[in-house]
């Protein structure tokens, strides 16, 4: 046996660099820590030595939870990681499922996933912009990001009958399917968008003091993004247009037309420059897939996973075994594991799943981009001043619920 | 298309070159340091020896261009006498495939090898995987708790230990001495 490694103690700055330094303490809550995380920095006046960045104040077992659960049942879970952009988890998970059981999804379901997973990029970047403005003080441009995000979860209420947790996701299709008049809405949301998002671009884009916060500030280059795992919207702001969607298209992002915007110097003011163009061109892609929505079923005709019709099982011994099955003992996912990755509003966001061929899994580990910057968040926070660490923190849209899981 | 169809021309390279086969119908043996287990769902699989990791590693990050470390885990198999399985996901940013590393050890001696050296988000990643497994990591001496506390009894990922389990309440801690100076 080896021996135990003792109980160390949490920071790992506990001895100053130089004699004049200081030594302080941010958070775990703190209005501008989106959640909790603790960051300990050493400081030289105003600026910033060194850091130690601790998450995990949020952790509540998430991975030990879903080897409780049948396969179905732990989609509630998955809902929980990245709560902006729920709905993006619940589809990777289910993706990862399906293609464990080797079940094929329908069309229409292939296409309203793909237009859902837009529209929560959209909630997920409105969200992340709208609090890192309201942090310098633009008011007037938070509450214009958060009118549209709003008339967003309302629609989506409509949708799915929750505002941010949706629960939509069903392995081998979807909950239920669109309610009429739905698409008519989202087109008159998506009108909206473009009138409050032009002023929000009128408001900051060129605006002296948002510029002064967010130029050169925060800054990472390609070689350092890629070293310390980043991905998603922090690496595109360096110049690597590196997306999921286009590298390994998934769903029907192969016959969609979208464009990858990429900064070009890796700070606050790209990343948020990147999100803005990224939610252009997810408006875009709506639009697109509202033309090619096809009809049809939503759900497979698969019996391994998808519950029967509710007036089948109460009329038919067949429907109502079959019912009861899924409920008590879950889905029967063959043996083996896979890893699967969607391009998250973050970056990428990986299930890898191991199954023995039961109704619960083996394992459910969840690769989420907000632990893996919380990595290496200190490479974007050392040698700024201390004020800089509620932008730069801002523009990295650490999410508590997927990092600490 | 599915991500699962696409069979890259890198994959071939990389077996031949990682884990070479003498003849076609003679299969790897069972010790052999590089095992190629094929494709699964799109990603490359290799089984390796804990003491072929470093170099199998390095020679995907500097020969075959694999710069993104993106994942470490492990999983437990608490009936096997190599109890653990460590699995490490690779990205490359040029051929955009993702390969797996496998390892196993056993329950009575968790090490393996470290990353840090090779990709900086090894640290919080192997972190995570002593908390929830206790693999050790040679050559990290950074392994403090990240999601869990200091004083958190027991590795909850493990198999063996019970959903339900109370921890024992953590006595007051002073605060240290760097911030109270």
């Amino acid at each position: 046996m080896l021996p135990p490694i003792p109980n160390t103690v949490r920071s790992s700055i506990i001895t100053h660099e130089r004699d004049d330094t200081v030594i302080v303490n941010i958070g775990p809550s703190h209005p501008a820590t989106h959640g909790t995380v603790q960051i300990i920095a050493e400081l030289d006046g105003e600026k910033v030595l060194r850091t130690d960045v601790h998450c995990g104040y949020l952790h509540r077992g998430f991975e030990k939870e879903c080897e409780d659960h049948t396969w179905h049942n732990l989609i509630p879970y998955v809902d929980r990681l990245n709560y902006c952009s729920a709905l993006i988890n619940d589809f990777t998970y289910c993706d990862a499922v399906e293609q464990m059981m080797g079940v094929t999804i329908t069309p229409r379901t292939k296409y309203l996933r793909t237009l859902l997973s837009e529209y929560s990029r959209l909630c997920d970047h409105l969200t992340c912009v709208a609090a890192s403005v309201m942090e310098l003080g633009a008011m007037t441009a938070f509450l214009y990001l958060v009118t549209v995000r709003d008339f967003m979860y309302e629609h989506l209420a409509a949708l799915t009958g929750a505002r941010v947790t949706y629960s939509y996701g069903r392995i081998g299709g979807l909950a239920q399917d669109v309610p009429a008049g739905w698409f008519k809405r989202l087109e008159e949301i998506l009108k909206e968008y473009e009138t409050y998002v032009e002023r929000v671009h009128g408001l900051v884009d060129r605006n002296r003091i948002f510029i002064d916060r967010m130029r050169n500030v925060g800054t990472i280059t390609t070689a350092d993004a890629l070293h310390w795992g980043f991905t998603g919207p922090i690496l595109r702001s360096t110049g690597v247009a590196r997306d999921l969607r286009k590298d390994a298209p998934y769903l029907a992002y192969a016959e969609l037309d979208f464009d990858v915007p990429v900064g070009i110097m890796g700070d606050n003011y790209d990343r948020y420059y990147v999100r803005m163009r990224e939610m252009d061109e997810s408006v875009y892609m709506i639009r697109q897939l509202m033309d090619m929505m096809p009809e049809g079923p939503i759900n497979v005709d698969d019996r391994r996973c998808v519950f029967p019709e509710k007036h089948l099982v109460y009329t038919e011994i067949e429907s109502l075994i079959n019912h009861f099955k899924l409920v008590m003992e879950g889905p029967a996912v063959p043996a083996g594991d896979i890893y699967l990755a969607h391009e998250a509003p973050n970056g990428e966001l990986g299930f890898y799943i191991v199954s023995t061929g039961t109704g619960t899994p083996h394992k459910v580990h969840v690769r989420s981009p907000s632990f893996v910057h919380m990595g290496g968040v200190h490479k974007m926070l050392d040698g700024y001043q201390l004020a800089d660490i509620v932008t730069t923190f801002g523009s990295i849209n650490m999410i508590g619920g997927e990092c600490d899981r | 298309m599915r991500s699962s169809d696409v069979t890259a021309p890198i994959f071939d390279l990389l077996q031949q070159q990682l884990a070479p086969v003498d003849s076609a119908d003679q299969p790897h043996a069972p010790n052999a340091p590089v095992r190629s287990l094929g494709l699964s769902h799109g990603v490359l699989v290799l089984e390796v020896q804990p003491s072929a990791l470093l170099a199998v590693v390095r020679r995907l990050k500097g020969e075959f261009a694999f710069d993104v470390f993106l994942d470490v885990t492990a999983v437990d198999w608490p009936d096997d006498a190599l109890r653990f399985e460590v699995v490490r996901h690779f990205y490359s940013t040029t051929h955009k495939v993702r390969v797996r590393l496998k390892e196993r050890v056993s329950e009575a001696e968790p090490l393996v090898d470290t990353l840090i050296d090779l990709y900086g988000s090894a640290h919080y990643m192997e972190r995570e995987c002593h908390d929830m497994y206790g693999i050790r990591f040679r050559g990290n001496d950074d392994l403090r708790p990240i999601l869990l506390y200091e004083g958190f009894q027991g590795h909850p990922l493990r198999k063996d230990y019970p959903k339900q389990k109370e921890q024992p309440l953590v006595p007051y801690r002073p605060p240290q001495g760097a911030l109270v100076r």
